[in-house]
């Protein structure tokens, strides 16, 4: 329950929670679309999908199943074979390529940045091959570097003297610069750490959230898939489109065994990810205030724990009764005394699996609730989750 | 000593003749060999055919290239052409070979996010490919510098103007001081360009020298 975890991202899935004017630009059509490469290898096999514009459709599945091919087909880095694809409505080969590329972003692993440019000028590329002039495109990335959460003083760098994360970043404000509807991301963060590919994830999500553009993501991990995806596309080997759904429906009905065993063991666990913990009870808890004596705190335990909070009644950790009978009467509670909290539960975005969590990593046995801006507003118990749970599956919305 | 200062006119002539004749090779040689490197990069024949030649080149002793060049172009035999012309294919040869691997060397990630991104295949050459390559084409500059210089020198047996005619004419007159002021200014003028050509490769890549 430090502060940093009161966003419950990585462990419920927030959806970006989008803006309701965004442009209904870059609706992408497969139709019948087939690559056979010059060795005889059918890497896409006659697929046929639409990609909603302005939301996130993630490409998942095996190593060789063709969604690096699928995704270069797009913006003609491979030619197709046969079939057509449509970008709002246009053939994508009655475009001259580099023209259809600029108004199409993409985004790869390890970013792929020009060692020999600082920053600045690897975001501001694209802006001045279309002709915006310098001042303009470095006004332009100077913006974006804001956009992505990185420092000003970044620009100056040349991306060696970035981390992975960061220059995965830039590699994001890059393909945004002239700011196309369409953005293609190939595995750009699987070249980094568990916990950097889990804070760029959640950073896609809330800039998808500002932005709404229609993003094509490809990846083999389906937890980053389900995360990220408004609905997953899985393919099998040989290019073959196994299923097309919203996460939830791909965890609730698998198509076959073949998604069944890619979606993974746990699906029931993280299905309720999906499910939103609105009817959910929240019991009372009485919060010690940080700099309250100790013999205050030994009033407020409830069976052996008192939560602590700050001034802004924000939760930072547990007292337990263990603890307090080690320490004088007269002292303080400060974060020393303090047993860090589990994972929160954020009553407004959190879903029936952050309340668990929330409830299953608490030292205490109860979940921490909080609402939208953190300000604690009760308790939560696995007992609860399971009876919202039960609930929700006689209603049929889970997996029976 | 008194013998250079007494000579500082001549000396300052030879200079500039030997700064001229050694340095327009390589300036010339780098623009043509550029092109040739691009393509020796890019297709496989191009590349065993310019890598063959390059190397054919560079087996025939230049002085005996400088010396039929006017029969082949019906040039002067004193003329200053045939030597810039000379050294001007012994850079090019040396320098393709750079040029070409410089370039096979650049990341082929980079160069398709390069085209991913919407550059042409010229610019993306202008802009990524080649600036990538420059720490490499340097290097082969430096050596080709150097060789030309020494060459030049060389060249003074065949009548060639340059610090070489400190050694001709010191050899004939049996004057040590000047052979040696010869050779002691050919080292430095070497040691000078090759200096400069550092420096110039240093202030166009900033990027090679960041620290982590
Ligand atoms: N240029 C090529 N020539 C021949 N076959 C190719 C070529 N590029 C890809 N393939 C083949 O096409 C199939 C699909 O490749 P693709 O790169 O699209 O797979 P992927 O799903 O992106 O895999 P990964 O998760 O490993 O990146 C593979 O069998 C691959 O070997
Ligand atoms: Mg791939």
């Amino acid at each position: 329950m430090v502060e940093r975890s009161a966003v419950v991202s990585g462990r419920g899935y927030c959806r970006p929670h989008y803006r309701d004017d965004r442009k209904d630009l870059g609706v992408i059509e497969f139709q019948a679309v087939t690559k056979r490469f010059d060795d005889g290898t059918v890497a896409v096999d006659e697929l046929d999908l639409t990609v909603d514009p302005g939301r996130i459709t993630v490409f998942v599945g095996p190593s060789g199943c063709g969604k690096t091919t699928s995704l270069r087909m797009i913006n003609r880095m491979i030619d197709l074979t046969s079939g057509s694809i449509l970008v709002d409505g246009k053939d994508v080969r009655q475009s001259d390529p580099p023209l259809l590329r600029r108004g199409i972003g993409y985004v790869i692993q390890q970013a792929g940045l020009f060692p020999h440019r600082t920053v600045l000028d690897n975001i501001a590329t694209v802006p001045v091959l279309a002709g915006w002039g310098r001042a303009k495109a470095r006004k332009r990335a100077e913006e974006l570097l804001e956009t992505v959460g990185l420092p000003a003083a970044m620009g100056r760098r040349y991306p060696a003297q970035l981390s992975g994360g960061q220059q995965q970043r830039v590699g994001v404000a890059r393909a945004l610069a002239v700011d196309p509807p369409v953005l293609l991301m190939d595995e750009p963060f699987s070249a980094v750490d568990p916990v950097v590919r889990e804070g760029l994830q959640d950073e896609l999500l809330r800039l998808q959230g500002e932005l709404g553009k229609t993003i094509v993501f490809v990846t083999h991990d389906i937890d980053e898939a389900i995360k990220l995806g408004d609905k997953v596309a899985v393919f099998r080997t040989g290019g073959i489109l196994a299923q097309y759904d919203t996460p939830a429906e791909l965890l609730a009905r698998p198509a076959d065994d073949f998604v069944t065993n890619f979606v993974g063991r746990d699906r029931g666990y993280r299905a309720l990810g999906f499910l939103t913990a609105g009817g959910l009870s929240l019991g009372e808890l009485a919060p010690v205030k940080v700099g309250a004596t100790v013999a205050e705190a030994r009033q407020a335990l409830r069976d052996g724990w008192a939560v602590v909070v700050d001034e802004r009644n924000h939760p930072c950790g547990w007292l337990s009764a263990d603890r307090l009978s080690s320490v004088d009467e007269s002292a303080t509670v400060d974060a020393d005394l303090l047993l860090a909290g589990g994972s929160l539960y954020d009553t407004e975005h959190g879903s029936l699996r952050s309340a668990l969590d929330a409830a299953l990593s608490s030292p205490s046995a109860l979940g921490v609730a909080v609402d939208g801006q953190g300000v604690l507003a009760g308790s939560i118990t696995a007992d609860e989750v399971l009876r919202a749970l039960a609930a929700a599956r006689t209603a049929g919305e889970v997996p029976q | 000593m008194t013998w250079v200062f007494d000579h500082l006119g001549l000396l300052g002539d030879l200079t500039v003749t030997h700064v001229y004749l050694s340095v327009l090779p390589v300036v010339l040689g780098l623009i043509i060999a550029i092109p040739l490197g691009w393509a020796a990069s890019r297709w496989r024949p191009a590349r065993a055919f310019l890598l063959t030649v390059s190397g054919l080149l560079y087996t025939i002793p230049s002085l005996a290239l400088i010396v039929i060049l006017p029969a082949i172009i019906s040039t002067k035999t004193l003329d200053p052409v045939n030597v810039i012309i000379t050294l001007t294919v012994y850079t090019i040869a040396l320098l393709v070979r750079s040029i070409a691997d410089a370039l096979s060397a650049v990341p082929p990630t980079i160069v398709a996010a390069a085209t991913a991104i919407g550059y042409r295949p010229f610019k993306r050459f202008l802009g990524v490919e080649f600036p990538l390559a420059i720490p490499v084409v340097v290097a082969g500059l430096r050596v080709a510098m150097v060789s030309n210089i020494s060459l030049v020198s060389v060249g003074a047996l065949i009548g060639i103007a340059g610090y070489g005619q400190l050694f001709t004419n010191g050899f004939q007159l049996q004057f040590v001081t000047e052979i040696v002021t010869g050779i002691v200014a050919t080292l430095l003028l070497a040691l000078v360009a090759d200096l400069v050509l550092q420096l110039i490769g240093r202030l166009v890549t900033p990027w090679t020298r960041v620290g982590r």
